[in-house]
Parts: structure tokens; sequence; C-alpha cells
């Protein structure tokens, strides 16, 4: 989240798209609630906000709404660009924000174009886009050219407003199968919120990102918002809801393939040292107002990550051990992890709280990978579906030659620690109850483990050992580091002194400094773990003095407390903010007051030398058009891989022309169904009760949803001569499940591109393992949702895509 | 940790003695309500924790008493009335975290299943903990690569990979981060992507 749950009250309208919080996010929802109903506030501060629901199934999401559009699943791109045409046809958008705070005046590189659903760079062969003519118009000097009139029709705001022309209110209902009216009405409702005095929020959940389309599925949205002014404000933003407990956290620290802690890049082959490294990842800064904070720091976070990690064995002499960390050119994401295991390339893997058979995507494929492995192991609390697969139903023990380990770990009450939320509020935790049985925390399995590996590593030599030799393990206990020693080296210090540092500001490129994650650096400064603030809402006036939510004394948040990121931009140039009533930060004509400015704190905005407001870019300002996406630089709608129509945009480009597939890269035979054999949509989704696969194995969770089942629209269910209650076999070309029907009004009819299309929902939660599957053993093999879930991955991120598949449904 | 300082219990008594008050069978409804909080959590420790779901990060209060024998009894878990998150509330989920807390259906011994085998057999840590490092250092040497074809250092391992995280604390998972990067592993992923 760009701002933080309880924000959401500061909304005066509310878009929630992929996403069904009431549901899903159920205690965030009252902050939906308060927004619209909080009496002592009133319209335009915090109560009176109206909420819509974009969404393919009714839910109690969409009954508190004041506006429910039925949309075709992976359409919100059509939506967004509908939106975003309303708004420039109207002149509606926030005109100063926009020539100020946005890339909305820079020249776009001559080569640019874009030509039956195809950007420029397109190379069929390899279905890749060389990237180069997405770059701006540079003068002389380096900056990109502008016009501060937005009218030279290759600046960012011609070419976008080009750009969404195609998509009218006919277009849009075409795609998504909004009726128009509904479509429209929408459109006057966010035509509004490009008001200085007004200002909306989008909420979106998996609902967006599980497409071959997420990650522009997100940035349509945020394009949306940087016209609305909408980025940076108490009651706006992007905001993320995150479905674990601490899915933020362990983004934020790294245990994904393409980041090192912080969100430095991982190196890639060829780059020789660190300046040559730091070269290739940090942004550049374009123009003399510009910071690019972090571009220019790029090297003393990088620096003091590898002085944590490698100690005294980190010198200038050896580029901070530079060598020491791995260097990756291709994808290595979860799809990539399987593809490999499939073609038998990887021999070992580690599963810790994250189950592969119930997750996905097509668990043939899946079961195909872990049976290829010569070695599984799990560390879970419970047993998981992968942990059980060599005897789930349907496999033959004596055929699986993987050799699978279940090591019982520890839960999250019995050990401390700080869990970071959606809103990246970093809580800290008590270790409430000692590790049951012989369970061990996870971090002591690894402490262990690694010593272990260390010492045969010393006995019997090996591949390139030298980084396990030098790890730092300064813990008073190697064999079992505290979680606040960790808390305490991700914090950093200052190497001379010993002292920990109060801010990632004070971070050195000379090895004078050790911090494991820059953007925690000041949550565990000397005076103690900020983590553990408890001033709440004990006493509001006191804990909340902005009266704006932030209760900058309970726990801490990421970046240096910062509430709101990117706040700047919630101030007009002058540093007034736009809305005096919903002010995020305001010049006092000496600082800045308010949340923690995402600026510097002494900077005079009337300054003429004072830094654009998005620091963190190499432009000094958001990006409306971006070369950093692999697929485009304007969000563009194509359709689902698996789609019941051809994109009426582009119909010889439907889907996405740079979506990996996998199974064709691999030369396996052809996964995808055609709407012929497969007429219907199917999506997933989540229900209160349970979360992912965990909550199987508690009781009462169970007894509240007992059994999976498939919800359908009562039309299909006639066709289809269904009533609730019945088993149902719903297949895809890859798979299929047996559940029961659920015959409801939340699912309708679609009426797109001149076709009527069926929508199904299925519930995630279900397997064999747990309370449910000893219920009904003989039904729980055929529960795993993911069967029917295609193995293909989203250009840029490769988030597979299970939200939009094609199925066929028949009573059992 | 504290000793329960009666805040909350006093809160909710006041909750109770307004909503309820004396019934109509004629005695103090607040007063029993009183007494059988009393029973439950006088003299508890109050500790603080996160819901273990979701990412909304609704605070949770536990009770847990130390018995005679040197064990921890678990007595009840609620909502943290002063987090500006949740403000006391918890949804189903949050609401039952201390039947996952207390669940007599965990993983409470090490187990192994050798290859083709059809059961699973309990084992030691030294058992699994040996086995385990000795895998990974068989897999690393036999899959690591110094350079690649085009001779440009890479020091990874190409055959091992690791996913999970998503229900670690931040510090195990920077922990994991470091010791898995050590040894060269780049296959790394958590529940983010899918
Ligand atoms: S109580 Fe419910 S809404 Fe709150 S964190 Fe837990 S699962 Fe999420």
């Amino acid at each position: 989240m760009t701002n933080h749950w309880r924000d959401i009250k500061n909304a005066d309208l509310i878009l929630i798209n992929g996403a069904n919080p009431a549901e899903a996010h159920p205690i965030g929802f009252q902050w939906f609630m308060r927004a619209k109903l909080d009496p002592q506030r009133g319209p335009g501060n915090g109560g009176g906000a109206k909420i819509i629901h974009a969404d393919p199934r009714f839910s109690r999401t969409s009954a508190v709404s004041d506006l429910y559009l039925r949309i075709r699943t992976g359409t919100d791109v059509a939506y967004f660009g509908g939106l975003i045409n309303y708004v420039l046809q109207h002149d509606l958008h926030h005109a100063e924000y926009v020539k100020h705070y946005t890339n909305a005046p820079l020249l776009i590189n001559k080569d640019f174009n874009f030509k039956d659903g195809l950007f420029s760079g397109y190379d069929a062969a390899t279905r890749f886009y060389n990237v180069t003519s997405w770059g701006y118009d540079l003068d002389g000097s380096g900056s990109p050219k502008r016009d501060d009139s937005l009218q030279n029709p290759r600046c960012v705001f011609q070419l976008i407003k080009k750009h969404y022309e195609r998509y009218t209110p006919e277009m849009v209902s075409a795609i998504t199968g909004i009726p128009q009216a509904d479509f429209l009405k929408v459109a006057e409702m966010v035509g509004e919120m490009g008001r200085a005095d007004k200002v909306m929020t989008i909420v979106y959940a998996v609902g967006l990102t599980h497409h071959t389309t997420g990650g522009q599925l997100i940035r349509s949205g945020a394009v949306l918002q940087l016209l609305l002014g909408n980025i940076g404000r108490p009651g706006g933003g992007m905001n993320a809801e995150r479905g674990h407990a601490n899915i933020q956290g362990n983004t934020d620290n790294a245990l994904s393939w393409e980041i090192l802690p912080g969100y430095l890049k991982t190196p890639a082959p060829g780059q020789k040292n660190i300046d040559d490294y730091v070269r290739h990842s940090a942004s550049k800064k374009l123009g003399e107002f510009s910071w690019n904070f972090f571009g220019t720091n790029y090297k003393k976070f990088t620096v003091s990550l590898l002085k944590s990690w490698y100690g005294n064995a980190a010198t200038k002499q050896n580029d901070f051990a530079f060598d020491y960390l791995p260097k990756i050119a291709e994808n290595a994401s979860w799809l990539t992890i399987f593809d490999r295991a499939m073609k038998g390339q990887m021999e070992g893997l580690m599963l810790e709280g994250m189950t592969a058979t119930s997750i996905g995507p097509d668990v043939s494929q899946i079961l195909e990978g872990l049976s290829k492995l010569k070695w599984l192991v799990v560390l879970d609390a419970f047993p998981t579906t992968s942990s059980e697969f060599w005897h789930a139903p349907g496999m033959d023990p004596a055929a699986v030659q993987t050799e699978v380990f279940l090591l019982p770990a520890t839960h999250w009450i019995e050990k401390d620690g700080a869990f970071t939320n959606s809103g990246r509020w970093v809580q800290w935790k008590d270790q409430v109850l000692p590790p049951q049985g012989e369970a061990r925390h996870d971090h002591w399995i690894f402490a262990d483990l690694f010593q272990r590996l260390k010492l045969l590593y010393q006995q019997h030599g090996g591949k390139f050992p030298d980084p396990l030799m030098h790890l730092t393990m300064d813990y008073a206990n190697p064999l079992r580091p505290e979680l606040d020693e960790l808390a305490q080296e991700m914090n950093g210090k200052d190497l001379k002194s010993g002292k920990r540092l109060a801010t990632f500001v004070k971070l050195q490129d000379d090895g004078s400094t050790a911090a494991g994650n820059w953007l925690y650096t000041g949550m565990y400064p000397e005076k103690g773990n900020l983590a553990k603030r408890r001033d709440g809402v004990q006493d509001i006036a006191k804990n909340d003095p902005t009266g704006m939510g932030f209760f900058p004394n309970w726990a801490w948040s990421w970046p240096l407390n910062r509430r709101v990121m990117y706040n700047r931009a919630s101030a007009d140039l002058e540093g007034r903010p736009w809305d005096p009533k919903r002010a995020g930060i305001k010049w006092t004509g000496e600082k800045w007051v308010g949340d923690v400015p995402d600026y510097p704190s002494k900077m005079n905005p009337k300054d003429p030398k004072a830094w654009a407001p998005f620091i963190m870019n190499g432009e000094g300002v958001a990006r409306l058009f971006s070369n950093s996406m692999s697929d485009g630089p304007i969000p563009e709608h194509y359709e689902p891989m698996e789609s019941p129509v051809k994109n009426p945009l582009h119909p010889d480009v439907s889907s996405s022309p740079v979506a990996f597939l996998y199974d064709k890269h691999a030369g396996r035979p052809d996964r995808f169904g055609t709407p012929d054999e497969y007429p219907i949509v199917a999506t997933t989704y989540r229900l209160t009760e349970h979360e992912h696969y965990l909550t199987q194995q508690v009781r009462k969770l169970v007894e509240l949803q007992p059994e999976p089942f498939v919800e359908l629209p009562e039309g299909l269910a006639q066709e289809k001569g269904l009533q609730t209650g019945d088993m149902v076999r719903v297949r895809s070309k890859r798979g299929k499940i047996e559940v029961r029907a659920l015959v409801s009004k939340r699912l309708g009819p679609l009426h797109v591109a001149g076709k009527n299309v069926w929508q199904v929902g299925i519930p995630i939660h279900w397997g064999f393992v747990g309370v449910a599957a000893e219920m009904y053993p003989e039904k729980a093999q055929h529960w795993l949702v993911n069967a029917l879930t295609p193995f293909v991955g989203d250009a840029n991120s490769r988030t597979p895509e299970f939200k939009a598949f094609l199925v066929q449904v028949e009573k059992v | 940790m504290a000793t329960v300082s009666r805040r909350d219990f006093l809160k909710l008594t006041a909750i109770g003695a307004g909503a309820i008050g004396v019934s109509e069978l004629g005695f103090d409804m607040a007063h029993a309500y009183e007494v059988r909080q009393q029973l439950r959590i006088a003299g508890a420790t109050e500790s603080h924790s996160i819901c273990p779901y979701c990412a909304v990060g609704c605070s949770l209060i536990a009770y847990t008493r130390k018995n005679a024998d040197g064990s921890t009894a678990l007595l009840q878990i609620e909502g943290d009335p002063d987090s500006p998150v949740n403000e006391g509330r918890l949804c189903p989920k949050g609401a039952t975290a201390m039947e996952l807390a207390n669940s007599n259906r965990r993983v409470e011994q090490p187990k192994y299943r050798a290859p083709g085998a059809s059961d699973w057999q309990t084992v030691s840590w030294d058992f699994v903990l040996d086995k385990v490092a000795q895998h990974i250092k068989d897999s690393r040497d036999r899959t690591f690569v110094t350079k690649d074809h085009d001779g440009k250092v890479v020091n990874r391992c190409d055959g091992i990979a690791f996913a999970g995280g998503a229900a670690f604390s931040n510090e195990e998972g920077y922990f994991a981060s470091k010791v898995l990067r050590s040894l060269g592993l780049v296959y790394l992923e958590q529940q983010a992507r899918v």
C-alpha cells in the first residue's frame, strides 16, 4: 500500500477492483465503512464517501457499495483505461499536479509508436520487446526535453491521451461487460476526483495481480490516480491488500529471486564490480531538479548490506565481497522453479509455510515437478499437501523417488519478531508460548543447517566455500540467533562507534557502516525497538496529533516511520496541502510538518532549486509513461490467455504478446483450452473463514465452511440442470475438480464482444490434507482448484494467471 | 509482556454492566460475568501478538499462566483495543487464533520418507539435519556454476530452490535470505507472486 488501512477513512471515493475486502480483509474493511458512515466527519472529511465495486461476483463488499459493476475477470485495464479517457476528454485531470508532479510534459523518443496491439520494438520470434524506443527524447545535456504547454504530440500527456481515445464507453462495455450507463455513472463520480479538495483511493488484491497482464492492470489504476492527483495524499494512493501475515515483510527482505533486501536488484552476470552493478541497477538522475535519492544512494545501501553479511571479509580491496553475491541471468521465480523441476534440472526444494501442491498452477505439472526432485524439505507447523504429495490420492508412493523431510517448525505465537502489514506498519509481537513438541524455530533450523554445512566444507572442501566461511554469525549463540539480534543487524550501525543508526541517510559506501536492510534502518535506533511502540487509540487526541490517523508512536512503518508514501505530492508547489482538511505534510516557512516528509525536512519548496516531489525516481516525477515494464510503457488491454472472445481492440494480437509460455518453451504439448470446448469463464476466490490452505487445520473454521463448491449463476445452472447441493465436475484442459454446486444470483450473464458469456467462481481453500479431507476422504482428491489453472506467467513478474481461465461444467 | 493491569478487564465489565445489568432472573449478570472473567484471566500474563492470517495486521492480546509443572497455559486470545488498525476487532480467523495456537494437529517430531517408501518414519533432529545438510552440499557441489558460458563470474547454485516466508517474522526472513544467498541460491520465492 502507498497508504495504510486506517487512512482509507480519509477518502471521498473508493474504487475496489480485484478485491473483496468485506470478506477477505474484514477488519481492514471497517475503515472503508468509516469513510462512508462516520457521522462525526461528513463529506470531504472522512464521512459520506462513496464505494464502487467492480468484480465478477457480487459479494458482501458489493452489498454495501454505492455502485456494483459486474465485470469480466481480467478486463480491468479496459475499465481504468475508459476512466482515463473520460477524465482526459473532459479535462478533469488535476492540471497543476499533472504538469509538475508527473512526466506528462516530457517528450518521448520519436521512434516510439503503438499500432494494432503492438508497441514499437517487438520481436515476434522471441516474443520480446526491445524497449530502447520507449525512452525519453533527451537534450544535449542528457535531460528529457519538455513541453510545459502539454501540446507537443510527442509529450507523454498527448501520447497517453491518444492511446486511450480508443477506450470509449462502447468499447469499455464490449470488453468488460459493464453496461455503458453504469460505466458513465462511475466516470462522472471519478471525474470529480481531480479537484484539489477531493481525493479517491484505489484498492486491489490478487484479483488484479494474478493475470498475464497483472503488472499493467495495476499500472492502469496508478495512471488514473496520477492524472487525478491522488498519489501521495491521505485518502488516496494505490493500495494492495495482501493476504498473508508477513508477505510484505519478507518481500522487503528479498525472499524473492529478483531483489536483495530493500529492493536492490540482484546482480547479473557480467557486472564485474559494485560500480558496474550500480551503473546497471540504479536509476539515473534525469534533469536538474531530480534528487534521484534511491539511485544516488544505491551504492551506500549495497556496500552496507555486504558489510552486514560479510563483515571484515568485505573490504575495499575485494570490492566488499561483491563476488560472493550469486549472479542470475534469467527469471528464477515460482513457475520457473517447477518448469526446471519437470525438466529434471532441480535437485532439491525447500518449502516453508507454502504448499506447492495446493498453490499450483496446473497441479498435475507441479506434482510431476515434485516427483522429479531428488529431495524435498518441508518446514512447517502442520502437514501440508506438499509434505504428503507422494501418497496423495492417485499417487503411487513406490513410483516417487523423491526423498522427503518434514521438519516441525514453530509457528507465530511461539516466537517473537515483527510482522509488516499491508500498510507497511512493522508491528512487533511477543513470544507467547514455548515450542510445541520438538518443534524448532525456522531460523534456528537454518542456523544449525548452516553450521553443519560449514563443517562439511571445512572437512571435505567443495565448490566455492568462501561465502559460507565468511558469512557473519556474530550472535551470542550462532546456533540460536535471537530475532532481536537480527532486528538490530537489519537496522544497521556505524562500524566505528558501534552505535545503531536512526536513519539510512547516514549509510556510507566506504565500508564504515553496515545495514542488513536499509529500508528498516531507523526501526531499531539506539533508543530501542520502535516496532514495539503502543501509543494507539487509548488516547486518540494525544497519539494522533494531526487527526489523520498516522499514530506515529504506534509501532513503526518503513521508510523512516512515514505513513503515506510520496507525501510531498500531497502539497502544492509552495508547500500548501491541496486540501487543508486532509493535510499530508505542509511547509511552515521553516520546515515540513505533519507526516514524516518524503522530502528533505528543511527544503524550502519555493527555493528555485528545490527537488521535484518524487525523490525516488530518476526523473523526480511520477511516471504516466514508463519504460520499466516489459510489456509496454502504457497499459493496454489484452485478453487472458484463455478467453471466450477475441480482443475487440486488436483481434490479431488478442492476448499479451509477451506473456511467458513455459510449456511452449520447454517443448511440452500445448495445455490451453479453446472456447468451443471450454466455453465458461472461471475465476477463483477466497472466503472469510479460511486463509489459503492453513485453516484446513482449524476445526472451528472448517465447521463454518466445511466443503468446497463452485458458485454458478442461475441461468447457467438452469442450462445444465443443476441445483444447489448437486455434485458438479468442473474441467479445464489441464484437470478437473468435483465439488458441490452453489447456485446464486451473485453471478450473472455478461454480454461481451457481441457474445453472451457465463462466469463461475471457485473458492480455493480445499485439498486432500486437513480436517475436511479427513471427514470426506473419498471426495478430497478432487478438491484442488489449481488442477484447473494454467501454467503461464505475466511478462513482468511471471505471476501465474490464477484468476481467468476457461472451463466446462457438468453434473456428476 | 506485562501482568494484567485489569484495564481491559474493566472495559469489558463496564460494557457488560451497561448492556446486561440486572437480568430478569433477578441477579446481577455483570457480576457473574466479572467473576467468570476473573477466574479465567485473573493474574494471567498479558502478551502482545499479531494475527497470523491476513496482512491487515490486527493486534492480539494473549493471556497465559504458568502451570505448577512449569508448562504454559494459553487462556485467551482477543483483539487488542488499543490498536489503530483493528481497535479490538477480529474476524472469524483471528477470533479462532487460539485453536491454531493450541492445536493437537501439529507436526511434533521430524519425519522422513525414503525414496519409494510408503510410510513416514519418525526420526531425530540430528538425523534430518545431517541428511539435509549433506543433500544441500551434494546438490550444491553438483550444480554450482562459478562461470557461465561466456566466462562471466556468476557463483550461483542452479539446482536448489527455496520458497516460503510469508509466515515468518521479518527477522527470520532476513536470516533465511542471508544464509541462502551465501550458498549461492538464486531460485528464491515466496507467497507474494502466487
Ligand atoms: S483478524 Fe481477520 S482481518 Fe484481522 S488480520 Fe486476522 S485474518 Fe486479517
